[in-house]
C-alpha cells in the first residue's frame, strides 16, 4: 500500500522525453524545428489530460481526497466554533455515558466471573422451601450423585475475625468445599490450594488461601507469607497459598479476604445436621453435551430422592440452574433489569444526540446551499460534496467518541475505587476492555454516519441554477418535518426521563422519612461477634450483658439493647420456620408461616423506638430457665391467630416443636428491603436464643463521633481481641437505600443529558427557522406586526414541538414509574409535585432554548433587512 | 487536431492497446515513443495510436507486473525510459495473443458467412 510508484515530475519527464524524440525524428524527415515540434505534440494528443490520467490512477488519490476534506473540514470547524463545540460535546456526552453502561453490562451480564471457562459455569437454584442453599449432607450428596457437572463446589459467606499476630481485623472469608479451586478449574498464584484428599471429617484441613487483593494489601506482596500460621476466631490455621489476581470469588457482590475449606470452620454437628438450609450457593461445570434443562432434570430427581429418604429434614426440593456469578435470580433478575433497561436509556440519549446533530447538519447545509451550489456548478460532483460532508461529520464524531471513551474510563476507573459499603467488599470488574472500547469507536462511527446522512437528501436535490440565481430559496413547510419529528422525539425522551428521575427523587424523600417500624436516627450499631474473639456458647450471654451495661455507662446515652442483627442494618437477618400450636406432624410440608426472626435484648424495643401494641417486652428474666416466650408483629398475630387480640398469651410452635407463648405485639416494620409488602416478624429473647454475633443498639442524642469513640474504647476495655464495627443505623440502611439511590442518581444524570440534548436540539431548530425566515419577519415587522405576532411566527412551531413531546414523555415517564416503583421505595407518579415539576422544568427548558433564537427574532430592524436582500 | 491523413487510419480497439505494446516489447527494451512507432510502423501505418494514451497504458502495465522500466539513453544519445518484457508480461502475452486469435477467428467466420 506504501509503495509509491512513480512522482508524477518522473512521468512528466518521460513525456518531455518522449517529444523530444519525436521531434528529432521528425527533423530527420526534414521538418522546421518549430513544426516538428508542434506535430509531436499533436501526435501525442493532451498532454495535461495524460497526466491527469497517470494522477488518478495513483492509489494516493483517496488519501488526497480525505486530506483535502478533513483540512476542509478543519477550517470550517475553526470558522464556527460554537457548533464545533456544542456537536463534539453533545458526543462525548452520548458516547461517554453509553461506554460506562455498556462497562457495566459488559461485568454483569457478558462477563459474569473471571474464571476459566465461565460459560459452563452454573449455580444451583433451589426454589419452593429451600429459598437457595442447602445442608452441608443435602450438598454431598448432591455432589456425589450428579452425573450432569464436573465436580460441584460451594461455598458460604462469613465474617470472621483474623488474627495474623497483629491487631486482629474483621475479614471476609469464603468457606469452600475442598473441591472449590479444582472445579473452578484454577492455579495458585502463589504455594498451593487445598484440594479434597485434604477433608478429613470436622476441624481437618486447617488451610488458608489468600485472595490476591487481601495478600497484595495486607501482606505488601510478601511471598514468605506460605507458611505462617493466623487465627481465624482465635483457632490455628495455616497460610498455604494465594488465588489469582484475577479471581475474585464466585459471587460478584462480595468478594472474599480469603478461604478456607468448610469441614475445617464448621462442627460436627452443623456439618452432619441435615435440616436446614444454610450454604449460600452450589456451582460447577456442566459436562461437555450436557444441557442445563437434562442437568435440573438430574438434580431435581436427586432432590426428590433426598426428600423421600429424609422428609423430618427435607421439604419438596425444586432445583433451576443459573449462570454463576449473581447468585441466581435473586440479585440476578433486577441487576439484569436494571443493567439492561439503564443500557437502553443511554441507547436512546445517543440517538436523541443524532437526532440532534443530525438536524444541525442539515441546518448548516442549507445554510452552505450557495456554495455548494457554486461547487456542484463549477463540476464538482454531488458524491465528492457528499463525501466531504461526512468527513466533517466524522472527524466530529470521531473526536467526540475519543473524548467520551477517555472521560468515561476515568469514571468507571473512579468508580471502581469507590466502594459504596465499607463493610462488604464487592467484586464487580468494571474495568473497560477491548469490548469497551470497540463498541464506543463503532457507536462514533456509526452516529457520525447516521447523522451526517441526515442532509443527504438535500444535497443530492440541491439545483445550482436556481439557488445561484435567486439566493437561498427555502421552502419552509416541509423540509423542516422530518427534522420536527426527530427534535420533538428528543423532547419526548427528555421529559420522559425528566419524569422518571422526579418520581424517583420523590421516592428516595419519601423512603428517607418513612416508617420504618423503629426511629433510626440518633441511633449507634456496635457490630460484634464474640466467636470470633474465641468465646465459647456457653460464655456468650454473660459477656452480652455485661457489654449492654457497660454501654449505659456511657454518659448521654439513654438506652441501649442488644440484637444478633437490627432490622435493615445489612447483616442478612434469618428466618425460621414455625408450626402452629396444632401441628402435631413437623415435616416441612406442615410449615405455617417463615417470619423474619431476630434475637433480641430485654431493652431492645425501648432502644430502637419500636413501639409495642399490646402484651410487654422482655426482662432478663426471660432466659434458658424461663418458660420459652416471644414479641411478634401484626402481620404475624393476623396471619397465625387471626387477628392481635386474639394473639396475645397464645402459643405457637419453632421449628424443634417448642412452645412458644406470644407475650407482646410491636407494629410492623421493614426488615428485609423497604420496598417490601409489610411480612410477619417475630422476636425472641437472645438470652433463650443465643448468638454470638450482636450488634449493640445505642441511643443518645450526643455526637456521634465521640458516641463512636466512647463504644469502641468501652468495647475494647472489655475485651482487647474483640473486633467491632460501628456505624449509625441510618448508614447501615444505606445498605437498602443504594439500590434506589444508584436508580435515582441514574436517571438524574441521564434525565440532564436530556435536558442538554433537547435545549440544543430545540435551540437549532428555532435558530434556523428564525435565520431562514428573518426576510418574511422582517416584511412582518415593517407591516406592523407587534412582538407577540414575531414571535408566534418565529418560535411558534418549535414551542408547539415542545408542548407536544412534553406531554407524551410524561405519559411514557408515568407509565415506566410502574417499572421505577420496584426499585425505588413509594415511587409513584401520581404526585402533583411530579406533575407540576416536569411542567415547569419543561417550560423553563423551552425557554432557556429559545432565548437567542428569540431575541435576534425581535433585534431584526426591517429597514436594514429588506434594504440587504 | 486530427488531419485528413489521420481519418483514413483505423482507431484502436479498446483493450488491444496492452497487447499491441507487450508484442512490440518481445523484440528487447524500448522507450515509449520507440513502441509507438513501432506499432504504426508494423502495422503499416494503419494503426493510429494517440501518442498520449501509451503512457497511462505503460504505467498500467508496469503495475501489474507484466513490463518493468529504467531510465537508459537513446541510440541518438537522448535520455528516455525504457521498458522491458518480465516473464509475468511473456505468459500473459501468450494468453492474450490466443484469445485475440480466437476471437478475431470467430468474428471472421460470422463475417464471412454474412458476405456470402
Amino acid at each position: 500500500m506504501f509503495r509509491r510508484k512513480r512522482q508524477a515530475s518522473d512521468f512528466s519527464a518521460e513525456i518531455e522525453a518522449h517529444i523530444r524524440l519525436e521531434t528529432e525524428r521528425l527533423r530527420e524527415q526534414g521538418l522546421g524545428e518549430a513544426d516538428a515540434r508542434a506535430a509531436a505534440r499533436r501526435a501525442f494528443g493532451n498532454v495535461t489530460r495524460t497526466q491527469e490520467q497517470f494522477y488518478e490512477s495513483g492509489r494516493w488519490l483517496w488519501w488526497d481526497y480525505l486530506w483535502q476534506d478533513l483540512r476542509f473540514a478543519l477550517r470550517l470547524l475553526r470558522k464556527s466554533p460554537g457548533f464545533a463545540f456544542v456537536a463534539v460535546a453533545t458526543l462525548a456526552v452520548a458516547i461517554g455515558a453509553n461506554s460506562v453502561v455498556f462497562s457495566a453490562l459488559n461485568a454483569f451480564l457478558l462477563r459474569p466471573l473471571n474464571v476459566p471457562q465461565s460459560e459452563s459455569l452454573y449455580g444451583l437454584q433451589f426454589g419452593g422451601g429451600h429459598r437457595g442453599a442447602l445442608s452441608y449432607p443435602n450438598y454431598v450428596d448432591f455432589r456425589d450423585r450428579n452425573r450432569s457437572f464436573d465436580g460441584l463446589a460451594m461455598y458460604q459467606m462469613t465474617r470472621v475475625g483474623l488474627d495474623t499476630g497483629r491487631n486482629p481485623t474483621r475479614a471476609w472469608l469464603y468457606e469452600v468445599s475442598g473441591n472449590y479451586f479444582d472445579v473452578l478449574k484454577l492455579q495458585p498464584y502463589l504455594g498451593r490450594f487445598f484440594h479434597s484428599s485434604d477433608e478429613h471429617g470436622a476441624g481437618s484441613a486447617p488451610y488458608i488461601v489468600l485472595s490476591y487483593a487481601y495478600w497484595h494489601g495486607h501482606f505488601q506482596d510478601d511471598t514468605g507469607v506460605v507458611g505462617r500460621t493466623a487465627e481465624v476466631n482465635k483457632r490455628p490455621y495455616t497460610i498455604i497459598g494465594v488465588a489469582p489476581p484475577e479471581f475474585r470469588g464466585t459471587f460478584l457482590l462480595l468478594s472474599p479476604d480469603f478461604f478456607v475449606p468448610m469441614v475445617s470452620f464448621e462442627d460436627e454437628n452443623d456439618l452432619n445436621r441435615r435440616a436446614g438450609w444454610w450454604i449460600f450457593e452450589t456451582v460447577g461445570h456442566l459436562k461437555a453435551g450436557v444441557t442445563p434443562q437434562q442437568a435440573a432434570g438430574d438434580l431435581n430427581a436427586i432432590g426428590d430422592y433426598l426428600q423421600k429418604t429424609y422428609p423430618k429434614d427435607n421439604g419438596k426440593m425444586k432445583v433451576s440452574l443459573s449462570r454463576a456469578g449473581l447468585y441466581g435470580d435473586t440479585f440476578g433478575r433486577p441487576i439484569r433489569g436494571f443493567v439492561t433497561a439503564l443500557m437502553l436509556l443511554a441507547a436512546l440519549i445517543l440517538l436523541a444526540a443524532c437526532a440532534n446533530l443530525g438536524s444541525l447538519f442539515a441546518a448548516r447545509a442549507a445554510d452552505r446551499s450557495r456554495e455548494i451550489a457554486v461547487r456542484l456548478a463549477l463540476g464538482s460532483s454531488r458524491l465528492r460534496i457528499l463525501r466531504q460532508l461526512f468527513t466533517e461529520a466524522l472527524v466530529i464524531s470521531l473526536t467526540g467518541g475519543a473524548i467520551g471513551i477517555l472521560g468515561g474510563s476515568l469514571l468507571l476507573r473512579r468508580l471502581i475505587a469507590w466502594n459504596p459499603f465499607p463493610q462488604f467488599p464487592t467484586n464487580v470488574p468494571l474495568h473497560p476492555d477491548t469490548n469497551v472500547y470497540v463498541l464506543a469507536a463503532l457507536l462514533a462511527f456509526v452516529s457520525g454516519i447516521l447523522f451526517g446522512a441526515v442532509p443527504v437528501k438535500q444535497v443530492l436535490q440541491t439545483d445550482p441554477y436556481e439557488i445561484v440565481k435567486s439566493g437561498s430559496v427555502t421552502k419552509l413547510g416541509r423540509r423542516v418535518t422530518f427534522r420536527e419529528a426527530l427534535v420533538a422525539v428528543q423532547i419526548a425522551i427528555c421529559a420522559l426521563l425528566v419524569t422518571s428521575s422526579m418520581v424517583a427523587v420523590r421516592g428516595l424523600m419519601r423512603s428517607l422519612h418513612s416508617n420504618f417500624g423503629f426511629e433510626p436516627d440518633d441511633v449507634m450499631l456496635a457490630d460484634t461477634d464474640l466467636a470470633m474473639a474465641g468465646y465459647p456458647d456457653d460464655a456468650v450471654p454473660a459477656m452480652q450483658k455485661r457489654m449492654v451495661e457497660t454501654m449505659q455507662t456511657i454518659p448521654g446515652v439513654t438506652a441501649v439493647g442488644l440484637a444478633n442483627c437490627p432490622p435493615l442494618a445489612g447483616c442478612g437477618a434469618s428466618r425460621a420456620s414455625i408450626f402452629t400450636d396444632e401441628t402435631a406432624d413437623l415435616s416441612p410440608s406442615n410449615v405455617a408461616a417463615s417470619p423474619m426472626m431476630y434475637q433480641i435484648s430485654p431493652e431492645f424495643f425501648a432502644t430502637a423506638g419500636a413501639p409495642l401494641l399490646a402484651g410487654r417486652g422482655f426482662t432478663w428474666h426471660d432466659d434458658k430457665n424461663a418458660p420459652r416466650v416471644a414479641v411478634i408483629n401484626e402481620t404475624f398475630a393476623r396471619k397465625i391467630f387471626g387477628s392481635q387480640a386474639n394473639a396475645l398469651g397464645r402459643y405457637y410452635k419453632s421449628w424443634n416443636g417448642t412452645r412458644i407463648q406470644v407475650v407482646g405485639i410491636v407494629r410492623d416494620g421493614k426488615y428485609a428491603s423497604l420496598t417490601e409488602e409489610p411480612q410477619a416478624a417475630m422476636f425472641v429473647p437472645i438470652l433463650q436464643t443465643p448468638s454470638s454475633q450482636s450488634f449493640l443498639v445505642v441511643r443518645s442524642e450526643s455526637d456521634r463521633w465521640q458516641l463512636a469513640g466512647a463504644i469502641r474504647s468501652k468495647v475494647l476495655e472489655l475485651d482487647a481481641g474483640l473486633p467491632v464495627f460501628i456505624q449509625t443505623w441510618p448508614e447501615a440502611m444505606d445498605f437498602f437505600l443504594f439500590g434506589s439511590r444508584m436508580a435515582t442518581a441514574s436517571l438524574g444524570v441521564l434525565g440532564a443529558l436530556g435536558a442538554i440534548l433537547s435545549i440544543t436540539g430545540i435551540f437549532g431548530i428555532s435558530a434556523y427557522s428564525v435565520s431562514k425566515r428573518l426576510r418574511e419577519l422582517g416584511i412582518r415587522m415593517a407591516l406592523g406586526a407587534q412582538w407577540k405576532e414575531v414571535l408566534a411566527a418565529a418560535l411558534g412551531r418549535a414551542l408547539k414541538l415542545l408542548a407536544f413531546g412534553s406531554a407524551a414523555g410524561l405519559l411514557l415517564g408515568i407509565l415506566a414509574s410502574r417499572v421505577l416503583a420496584s426499585i425505588v421505595y413509594q415511587a409513584t407518579s401520581r404526585d402533583p409535585l411530579v406533575l407540576t415539576g416536569v411542567v415547569v422544568a419543561m417550560a423553563l427548558l423551552g425557554l432557556v432554548a429559545t432565548w437567542i433564537p428569540a431575541q435576534r427574532a425581535l433585534s431584526i430592524d426591517p429597514a436594514i433587512l429588506l434594504r440587504e436582500e | 487536431m486530427s488531419t485528413q491523413e489521420d481519418k483514413e487510419r483505423l482507431e484502436l480497439l479498446q483493450g488491444t492497446l496492452d497487447l499491441l505494446i507487450l508484442r512490440t516489447l518481445i523484440f528487447g527494451p524500448q522507450h515509449g515513443q520507440g513502441i509507438a512507432r513501432a506499432i504504426q510502423q508494423t502495422s503499416e501505418e494503419e494503426l493510429l495510436v494517440e501518442h498520449g494514451a501509451l503512457y497511462p497504458a505503460l504505467q498500467r502495465l508496469e503495475e501489474r507486473g507484466w513490463i518493468s522500466a529504467k531510465w537508459g539513453t537513446s541510440s541518438n544519445n537522448r535520455k528516455a525510459r525504457f521498458y522491458s518484457l518480465t516473464a509475468a508480461g511473456r505468459k500473459q502475452l501468450g494468453k492474450e495473443t490466443t484469445k485475440w486469435k480466437r476471437l478475431t477467428a470467430a468474428i471472421g467466420r460470422i463475417l464471412e458467412s454474412e458476405g456470402g
